[in-house]
């Protein structure tokens, strides 16, 4: 069974876990339409050492993971605040 | 065909067919080099030889012929999409296959088994209803069925209340069928290499000389070539080699696990799909039976099987067959699916004049070995887009023009 280490919650069976995607800048909201495309739908897909969202599901808590997409090794995971330090407002 | 069996049975000698070429060395350029001799790219091969005379063609694969996902797939094949334009396309493939041991002089032991999707709940039902009413408009042969006929069509199958879900309903589709998935890269990459087309195996691409908004020269392992038109059919490794000519695909490659049983005395005809339950299962000629779900939770490039995986097939497949218990798992593979945002395939022109994509194949495409291999043939061939390729163009998702087949090729490949 492959474990995950949760930030929150200790190292968990990895079925526990959901995958966000990488960890990419979200446009600005007035961005065009091909901007959006882009974050929605293209993928890096990088064979290779990738950042990612992951959730743990039955916590519902969202952190970011470093992992290997080659040989499946997690190298890290981390609170998301480690990244995002600050608020996003939505407001504007 | 007869007098000449009966000739060969009379023989001394029986040497074996050669169905590939030796090696020989890599030309200096080609007008079309095609990166990946896995069933598309040597369909692709095939057709430009075949309908439109281009021979100069080098079809490059850094492994061997078919050990990417086209001999790695549960070989089913199957029209009863969706979306009108994804029903129309499959439909085409499925037209092709039915001629296929003819048109390579290759038994490819195609096989209509009839394709059963059950529904366990009112939610399914009306999806089956849906792909019926579609299927049929468009001359696919697809209907409801109900379980008094079900238990005609497949007696084995546990149709009791007393199941966890139990089964509802399900889209029948006579003409779904199997084949030998090997027999039909080696069918195409033959009947190419007859017309004159080179097949390289164990050349690996590893990056492309651009100059002018075009693709001027092919790096690979045994060296530089030059390359008039280039195509990727590389499918699990699509983002990979795309990223090498600047390309961003809307692609994630995910891993497919599937496995076969012990063989068994044939007892299961047609192809039983459950989407509500996330498996499939068929029998194949030697008796095996052939299972598999849907993908992996996570994207991963490699082909490594889980225990995780098997666990949960398992424990569903015997909810709809309960006397395969003690049945043993026999082998277990996986393989690298292209999975697009939409389940549908990405074919065609790119942003790069003279470089052509056949990609976002996923868990359904070996379904589509023909007519991808027909169409992109004449898309390369004339510089256009065949009309029947348009709705799965590389710039659909820039226009938000996607075409969903989730609700039928999530599980059933
Ligand atoms: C377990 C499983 C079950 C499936 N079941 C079904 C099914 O029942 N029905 C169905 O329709 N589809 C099914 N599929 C999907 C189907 O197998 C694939 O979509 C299809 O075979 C893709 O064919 P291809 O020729 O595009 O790719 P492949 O056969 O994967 O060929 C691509 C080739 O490109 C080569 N390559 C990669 N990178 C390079 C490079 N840099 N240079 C040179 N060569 C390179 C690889 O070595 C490979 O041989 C299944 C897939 C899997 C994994």
């Amino acid at each position: 069974m492959k474990i995950m280490n949760c930030p929150l919650n200790g190292p968990r069976n990895i079925s526990e876990f959901v995958c966000g995607g990488e960890v990419e800048a979200m446009p600005a909201p007035g961005a065009a339409d091909a901007a959006w495309a882009d974050y929605v739908f293209l993928e890096n897909n990088t064979a290779g050492v990738v950042r990612e969202w992951w959730m743990h599901a039955p916590t519902s808590y969202w952190f970011i993971a470093e992992r290997d997409t080659r040989s499946d090794e997690i190298l890290r995971t981390y609170p998301a605040s480690e990244v995002f330090a600050e608020r996003q407002d939505f407001a504007t | 065909m007869p007098f000449g069996l009966l000739k060969y049975g009379f023989r001394r000698h029986y040497p074996a067919r050669r169905y590939l070429p030796a090696v020989t060395e890599l030309k200096d350029s080609y007008d079309i080099v095609i990166v990946g001799a896995g069933g598309h790219g040597l369909a692709a091969a095939y057709y430009l030889a075949r309908d439109h005379g281009i021979t100069d063609v080098a079809v490059l694969d850094k492994g061997y012929v078919g050990g990417g996902n086209t001999g790695r797939n549960t070989a089913i094949v199957r029209a009863n999409y969706l979306t009108p334009e994804g029903v129309r396309f499959y439909d085409e493939s499925c037209r092709l296959f039915q001629d296929l041991s003819g048109e390579l002089d290759l038994n490819i032991l195609y096989s209509e088994r009839g394709h059963l999707t059950l529904a366990h709940t009112d939610a399914a039902l009306r999806t089956m209803r849906w792909r019926a009413e579609v299927n049929k408009h468009l001359g696919v042969a697809s209907e409801l069925v109900f379980p008094a006929e079900l238990a005609k069509l497949c007696p084995e199958l546990h149709l009791g209340q007393d199941a966890r879900y139990p089964v509802m309903g399900a889209l029948y589709h006579p003409p779904g069928a199997i084949a030998r998935h090997d027999a039909v890269a080696w069918g195409y990459g033959h009947g190419a290499w007859r017309r004159g087309v080179e097949i390289h195996q164990k050349t690996e691409v590893t990056g492309f000389q651009r100059a002018n908004g075009r693709v001027t020269g092919v790096e690979t392992t045994r060296g530089t070539i030059g390359a008039g038109l280039v195509l990727q059919a590389t499918a699990g490794s699509s983002s990979v080699v795309a990223a090498m000519a600047g390309i961003k695909l809307p692609i994630r490659t995910v891993p497919l696990q599937a496995c076969v049983s012990v063989p068994l005395k044939p007892f299961l005809d047609p192809i039983v799909v459950s989407g509500s339950l996330h498996v499939y299962v068929s029998q194949s000629d030697r008796g095996e039976l052939v299972m598999g779900g849907s993908t992996d939770p996570y994207g991963l490039y490699a082909n490594r099987s889980t225990l995780e995986f098997k666990e949960g097939l398992i424990a569903h497949i015997l909810e709809l067959f309960p006397f395969l218990a003690r049945v043993k798992v026999m082998r277990q593979w996986a393989g690298m699916a292209d999975m697009t945002p939409d389940f549908s395939p990405v074919m065609g022109l790119t942003e790069i004049d003279n470089y052509y994509i056949d990609a976002g194949w996923g868990t359904w495409g070996f379904k589509a070995t023909p007519v991808s291999g027909k169409r992109m043939a004449e898309c390369l061939a004339t510089g256009r887009q065949p009309d029947i390729l348009s709705p799965f163009r590389l710039d659909r998702f820039q226009s938000f023009e996607q075409v969903g087949e989730r609700g039928a090729a999530s599980v059933g490949h």
